[in-house]
């Protein structure tokens, strides 16, 4: 990296620039006048959809590749940054289709690895560059799987709960440092992800409804934001329910 | 799912999908038997139509834009809209365009989409500098004037049969301002119309709207609209009002009754007594002039749920004057009128196969669908034959094979000669291509 320091102007990197989360999220700070960087290991498609938020948005943007499961990869994404952005958002995330985790030690691997184990890796470099420089926001989508295990995806859920849990405790570290980390919570998010379940309309978000939250999250100050709101009561009833009950409930 | 086109009519139970990776793109295509792309599906009758849609909805990136040529590569689902919002400031704009805004490029291209300046620059597709084709053997190519230029020529104006349009690149003209200068001549007749296309055949924009509810002696009476984009750099005319647009919205489906005659001529009948004037002069953002109708949100549910169709055919300019009559006294005859009914000249026929324009005029009405206006339709399609014209692909829902093949005959068979090298089992067909045998 060239220099890490603030840019001129507002930056925000997108880990995940080929995620649909992800995509909406950056629309949503290049509408707000920020540079935009996606990083993707799909180089090609990062690419595009770079073009697009520089034509669309008026505003600068970089594309990079990154593979979350490489270190080298992570480590050669910092080396290339021309600058160290005001905001890091990380919206990479890997969900079983099926059974597969619960059969296959290696898809259960490969989804604890991607949702977290990596995770941590690059967004510990970042927390540190971020320190340092005594400023700066870590954005982190987690999942309301994350909240309870239910048998449905508990693998995944249990992923997103460790991540929960190292941001919160990267948010306690960094506090002191004027460095902001924020926890986003989504429900049903209709994206290629969960392209394969048929989920009931009026709990199920657009990716632009979770950016404009999120957006709205930064601004406001935010530690925690469940998207859409409605999830955080359904949650908290979810979180209460006594373990003798909740193992005989089919979710 | 149930779709339609613009006209709800024909409707069908439709699987739509859309992706915009190439790779999983491909593998839709290759797993599928049969497939049909689709847009904004603002094309009226059954072009779009079949029982699995690839839609182009997630391919809407702008991908590179050349500030000193103007050349501009989107993915196909891209809409004008979109690009007049962000390249109008710019001082960019579409070489031609529809009616229209809500129409993707991969729409515009299929159709090969003619404007008002259709007389003196030609198609869109002659400002389609290259494609990228997805082929319905699922391999991808680029394709141009140099490059399988058959399959080039066969996909502009090749209504979705040739394959997958993933992106384009189109050229936009320059502009300097986002204003038309309008002039609107009213005319009482057909000859006197006819005389004004003529003489204003060098202004780059013209559309006429005619009544259709006069008697013979009134035949043509309307409102020729010419205008020319505004030049910001040598005029300075402030004293010229400029006025803006304002949305209203048509509620849910009209009844199919409230579009008896009565409120048809009442209908036109005001809107054309506010160009009181013989000669108009005004200064219009461009929305007003090139999509007068997007003014109003879903203005086709105003036909009832039955539906409508457009009829718009192209007759060579020494028929054109003798067609357009036979089809007004076949209206009556009838007793039926159209809501809005356009006139416009066209210029060269292009070298693209199943493009529609040639030098003559075009006309375009609007019928609710019922038994009655088919059965006129069937009527038209003779006058149409007898004058060596034919009909735009884009809107139809009804014509019949056989009227297309004569109608089309000079184009039609090097189309099918491309069509079967690129798609031998017919993988691509929508519900329009199945009804033509294309
Ligand atoms: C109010 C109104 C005014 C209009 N005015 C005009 C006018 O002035 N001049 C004119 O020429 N037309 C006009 N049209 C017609 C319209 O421009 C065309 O029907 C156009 O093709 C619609 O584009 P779409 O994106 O809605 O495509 P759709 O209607 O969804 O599809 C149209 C055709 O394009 C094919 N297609 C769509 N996307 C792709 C793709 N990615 N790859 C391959 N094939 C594809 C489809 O298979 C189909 O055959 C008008 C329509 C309306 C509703
Ligand atoms: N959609 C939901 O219902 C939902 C709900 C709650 C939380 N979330 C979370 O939201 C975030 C974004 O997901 P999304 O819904 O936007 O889905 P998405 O569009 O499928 O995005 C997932 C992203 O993760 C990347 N990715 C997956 N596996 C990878 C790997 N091995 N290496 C590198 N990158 C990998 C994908 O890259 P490729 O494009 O190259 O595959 C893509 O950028 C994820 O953290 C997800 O867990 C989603």
């Amino acid at each position: 990296m060239k220099d890490k320091k603030l840019a001129n102007k507002r930056s925000c990197l997108i880990l995940g620039g080929t995620s649909e989360i992800g995509l909406a999220i950056a629309n949503k700070f290049a509408e707000n006048g920020f540079d935009l960087i996606l990083a993707a290991r799909n180089y090609d498609e990062v690419q595009k959809n770079a073009n697009n938020i520089n034509l669309r948005f008026n505003v600068k943007t970089d594309a990079l590749k990154m593979d979350i499961l490489d270190v080298t990869s992570q480590n050669k994404l910092i080396d290339e940054l021309q600058f160290l952005p005001d905001i890091v958002v990380f919206s990479i995330g890997l969900l079983d289709k099926g059974k597969t985790a619960e059969e296959n030690f290696e898809i259960a691997k490969e989804i604890i690895d991607v949702n977290f184990t990596y995770s941590l890796n690059i967004l510990n470099k970042f927390a540190a560059l971020f320190e340092a420089r005594k400023f700066g926001a870590i954005i982190g989508i987690g999942s309301v799987a994350g909240d309870r295990g239910r048998k449905s995806n508990y693998i995944y859920g249990s992923a997103k709960a460790a991540f929960a849990t190292y941001l919160s405790g990267l948010r306690n570290r960094l506090f002191q440092s004027n460095v902001r980390v924020i926890t986003v919570k989504p429900g049903f998010v209709q994206t290629k992800m969960v392209a394969h379940l048929d989920l009931p309309k009026i709990i199920t978000a657009s990716p632009e409804k979770i950016a404009k939250d999120v957006y709205k999250a930064f601004v406001h100050k935010k530690d925690i934001v469940y998207s859409l709101k409605f999830y955080k009561l359904l949650m908290l009833i979810v979180y209460h329910i006594p373990e003798i009950l909740f193992k005989r409930i089919n979710l | 799912m149930e779709i339609s086109g613009w006209g709800n009519f024909p409707k069908i139970e439709a699987e739509m999908v859309s992706d915009a990776y190439f790779s999983n793109i491909q593998e839709i295509v290759s797993k599928s038997s049969q497939i049909i792309p689709n847009g904004l599906l603002r094309s009226y009758g059954d072009s779009a139509l079949g029982k699995f849609c690839f839609s182009s909805a997630k391919l809407n990136r702008f991908l590179l834009f050349d500030k000193e040529s103007g050349l501009l590569t989107v993915e196909s689902g891209v809409s004008l809209l979109e690009i007049n919002k962000i390249f109008i400031p710019q001082g960019w704009f579409l070489p031609v365009t529809p009616g229209t805004q809500f129409v993707t490029i991969g729409g515009a291209i299929a159709s090969d989409v003619h404007g008002k300046n259709h007389h003196k620059v030609g198609t869109f597709g002659n400002f389609v500098k290259s494609i990228k084709l997805l082929l319905p053997n699922s391999q991808i190519v680029d394709c141009n004037t140099n490059e399988d230029s058959e399959i080039f020529k066969a996909t502009i104006g090749g209504i979705g049969l040739t394959g997958i349009i993933l992106q384009a690149q189109i050229m936009l003209i320059p502009i300097t301002s986002p204003l038309i200068e309008q002039t609107t001549l009213k005319s009482e007749n057909l000859d006197e119309l006819f005389e004004n296309f003529s003489k204003y055949n060098n202004t780059t924009y013209s559309v006429a709207w005619i009544d259709t509810f006069s008697n013979n002696s009134q035949l043509g009476k309307g409102l020729l609209f010419l205008g020319e984009h505004f030049n910001a750099k040598d005029k300075e005319n402030k004293s010229i009002e400029i006025k803006k647009t304002s949305k209203i919205t048509i509620p849910f489906n009209f009844p199919s009754k409230t579009l008896n005659p009565f409120f048809l001529r009442i209908f036109n009948y005001l809107y054309y007594s506010k160009e009181f004037k013989k000669e108009k002069k005004s200064l219009v953002y461009f929305d007003k002039f090139f999509y007068p109708l997007d003014a109003i949100n879903h203005w086709n549910r105003i036909y009832g749920k039955n539906g409508f169709a457009q009829y718009q055919f192209v007759v060579p300019i020494d028929n054109s004057k003798k067609a357009i009559v036979k089809i007004y006294q076949i209206m009556r005859d009838f007793g039926q009128g159209s809501f809005l009914t356009v006139l416009k000249q066209f210029g060269d026929e292009n070298g693209f196969y199943l493009s529609f324009p040639n030098n003559g005029f075009t006309l375009a009405m609007d019928f609710a669908i019922n038994r009655k206006t088919l059965e006129m339709f069937d009527a038209f399609d003779k006058i149409i034959l007898e004058y060596g014209g034919r009909l735009y692909l884009t809107k139809d829902s009804r014509m019949s094979n056989k009227f297309f093949h004569k109608t089309y005959e000079d184009k039609i068979d090097k189309f099918k000669e491309i069509k079967s090298k690129v798609d031998s089992n017919n993988k691509f067909n929508s519900l329009q291509s199945k009804r033509l045998a294309l």
